[in-house]
């Protein structure tokens, strides 16, 4: 393994990391990658350490998939549920954070509906955080994961056309996503109407298509984000009709794209909604080699805020 | 009951006067500026010299939180903490508990602020009963009663025809309406301002615009009826241009600026620390250098600070949570002054048209604005040397949630004086 370079006491989005931080994270997420095929799935790299996972928003697949990741590093987790929480009763979130810190936990992993509750965590906790997705803002966890399975199937992270098709002014995955891939480089298309995309992305290096078939073209990575119904009863658009009509994926309009091409999705996907059901199924699909991966990046990140130096892998 | 302010330079916009003159404050009123009076027997002496002495500063916009939410700040300590900022009167906004909509709550602050004595306050009505934008409150009485003005302030009045019936209403009364320009409608759940860094911070965005099309929809109704409007603390250069228009066109308008929109810019919501939320939101460079632009050429006619003050707690919050507002009352001057007056980009003599001649006449305080015999001895002095340091521990406000916290620079409230009483002193604050 290479010699850690990471030197970040959270992870509160991409914005912050380098490029060394991104491939520091992926080279490690790659030898974990390991660890969950073995028939025992545990490492002692985390041994002793306590993660809390601070939900305030519903969400299975990333809390799951924090938990299962610092299981298999032997760190102890708890889970702190909002709908049982203190939260209820009216406590802020500054009293319910300082009384989880009273009991020595080493690393928060927090889900929240206000874009910057994580930075704002970071002025008073003493524990490493780390952001799993903050309002309309960061999802790095996500944006990375998404980096390791298009590395696994593309063989490169440089060089490439992502193409983010979707709900981008409201979508922590985008902007991780496009944080990351101005960083490395990459060409990214954005596709939306108007009222989703707003032209001032173009300023964090992206391209604004309203027509799918122009930002799908020759792109390497098709990346279709959820479409919330809420959206449209906000008038961002008519109706889900129309939605689908105008920014679905289906097999005419991804054969525009490369031919290596990928198809990716965050989930929880909508089925014939934003993606064509037999486009979710399909080879270029790559929706469940992501939750997979997102084990490896999680039990990486977690490993390189809090895993001791000398522990190696093997 | 005699003072005399000897040897100061007397800034006088009103009079077109700036030279050292000497004032004599006989019961409470100004009894005669002359260049050179001599010291009575017994008569106390205030030796202003290497000191400006401006007509006392007015902040026609502010919330001193009661009745209703002491736990912010009360009529005493906003008083307190106005003569700390140099005014001598303040125009106090009518979003209380309850409203300030009726005569009895008029008159309450009135009587508060007799009682707490200090500063001059001037009630602000709201526009509609409750805030609730539908019907009228009762002007007349309310102007009986002590109200100088009417705003419905952060709710805006968003219907036209209720500002249209208002202005005309208004206009039988000579009092003067104050529009918090923005069409919530399209600010809506808006944290800060829309464009770029709300979109790369994740924040949902005021837009400009929601601003501006309440200051145009005011200055078409406003063509007609030729009535008061004021338009408080406008942000954007859209609206600046707007109102020099207007201003073209003869239409009577007149609008204040705060010193956090004129100091500071959007850029600050990066760290989301809850400090820099405030309605309107921080705008971009482009848009501060025009408010600047406007306070220079005359569009922007006052300086008002918006003093929101908010509990500790209240402002210790996710982003998105936190309350809107920034205390101003206790900076203004000392911000204004450095960062404009010494960097050129305003002359002194224009300084206190912002912070008193103006603000008078805006608001109809006819014998204020002015040092002028038989006119109230409200007086500012100014130590334009003194260095100063933005610190907490200094407020008398109750509250703490200040965007200039540790902010260094030249020039200090040396004393207010109200009606010829000293009501503060850096000597021995």
């Amino acid at each position: 393994m290479k010699e850690r370079t990471f030197r970040q006491d959270h992870l509160l989005g991409i914005e912050h990391l380098s490029v060394d931080d991104i491939e520091t994270i992926l080279e490690t997420a790659e030898a974990f990658i390991e660890v969950s095929s073995r028939d025992v799935k545990k490492v002692p790299a985390l041994k002793g350490k306590t993660v809390v996972n601070l939900f305030f928003e519903n969400s299975t697949r990333t809390r799951s998939s924090f938990e299962i990741a610092a299981k298999r590093l032997s760190a102890d987790l708890i889970n702190f549920n909002s709908s049982v929480s203190s939260l209820k009763k009216g406590e802020t979130l500054k009293d319910t954070v300082l009384t989880l810190e009273a009991m020595n936990p080493h690393i928060i992993v927090i889900r929240h509906s206000a874009s910057g509750s994580p930075h704002y965590l970071t002025t008073f906790a003493r524990s490493s955080i780390v952001n799993a997705g903050d309002g309309f803002h960061e999802h790095p966890t996500q944006a990375l994961l998404d980096a390791l399975t298009i590395q696994q199937r593309l063989r490169t992270l440089r060089g490439l056309k992502i193409a983010i098709v979707g709900d981008i002014l409201h979508s922590r995955v985008a902007l991780s996503n496009i944080l990351l891939h101005q960083k490395l480089g990459n060409e990214i298309a954005l596709v939306g109407p108007p009222s989703l995309v707003p032209a001032e992305f173009e300023k964090l290096g992206a391209t604004v298509y309203y027509d799918i078939r122009r930002g799908v073209r020759n792109a390497d990575v098709v990346m279709m984000l959820r479409v919330q119904a809420e959206r449209g009863a906000r008038n961002y658009f008519p109706s889900i009709r129309e939605y689908r009509n105008l920014f679905a994926i289906n097999r005419e309009i991804f054969s525009l794209a490369s031919r290596r091409a990928i198809l990716m999705h965050p989930g929880p996907i909508n089925r014939d909604v934003e993606i064509e059901t037999s486009m979710a199924d399909s080879d270029e699909s790559v929706i469940l080699q992501q939750v997979t991966n997102g084990i490896a990046v999680r039990m990486a990140v977690l490993y390189l805020l809090k895993g001791e130096i000398h522990e190696t892998l093997n | 009951m005699r003072l005399l302010i000897k040897g100061g330079r007397l800034v006088d916009p009103a009079a077109g006067i700036d030279r050292v003159m000497d004032i004599l404050v006989e019961n409470g009123k100004v009894k005669e500026v002359a260049a050179a009076i001599k010291k009575a027997v017994n008569c106390p002496t205030l030796d202003a010299k290497g000191l400006a002495v401006a007509p006392g500063f007015i902040d026609m916009h502010v919330h001193l939180r009661e009745p209703g939410q002491e736990n912010k700040e009360s009529i005493a300590s906003g008083a307190r903490a106005a003569v700390h900022g140099g005014f001598t009167s303040v125009a106090c906004m009518a979003n209380t508990e309850p409203v300030n909509d009726n005569r009895s709550v008029t008159e309450y602050i009135i009587a508060r602020a007799r009682q707490v004595g200090l500063v001059n306050i001037f009630p602000v009505a709201s526009v509609s009963r409750g805030l609730l934008g539908e019907n009228l409150v009762e002007m007349a009485d309310l102007v009986e009663g002590g109200a100088v003005a009417f705003s419905d302030d952060g709710q805006c009045v968003m219907k036209a025809d209720l500002i249209r019936k208002a202005l005309e209403y208004a206009k039988m009364l000579d009092v003067p309406i104050i529009e918090h320009p923005e069409d919530h409608s399209i600010s809506a759940e808006g944290q800060v301002n829309e464009g770029f860094i709300s979109y790369k911070y994740g924040l949902r965005g005021m837009l400009k615009a929601a601003e501006e099309v309440i200051v145009a929809r005011d200055l078409i109704l406003q063509e007609r009826i030729q009535s008061r409007l004021h338009l408080t603390h406008i942000s954007t250069a859209g609206s600046v241009e707007l109102i020099r228009n207007a201003r073209r066109m003869k239409t009577p308008v007149s609008a204040d600026a705060t010193p956090h929109h004129l100091l500071l810019n959007e850029e600050l919501v990066q760290n989301y620390n809850p400090v820099y939320k405030v309605k309107p939101p921080l705008r971009t460079e482009a848009d501060r250098l025009e408010l600047i632009r406007g306070l220079q050429d005359g569009t922007i006619d006052c300086i008002a600070s918006d003093h929101a003050p908010h509990t500790r707690d209240d402002k210790d919050k996710e982003f998105e949570y936190a309350p809107f507002g920034v205390i101003g009352m206790e900076t203004s001057f000392p911000v204004i002054h450095d960062r404009l007056v010494r960097a050129k980009l305003l002359t002194l003599n224009r300084l206190v048209e912002l912070f008193s001649t103006n603000p008078a006449r805006v608001l109809g305080l006819k014998d204020r604005g002015r040092v002028k015999a038989g006119y109230p001895a409200d007086l500012t002095l100014l130590d334009l040397k003194k260095r100063f340091k933005i610190e907490e521990k200094d407020f008398r406000s109750k509250a703490n949630n200040c965007p200039f916290l540790g902010w260094e620079g030249q020039g200090a409230i040396a004393y207010t004086i109200v009606s010829g009483n000293i009501v503060y002193s850096y000597k021995n604050r």
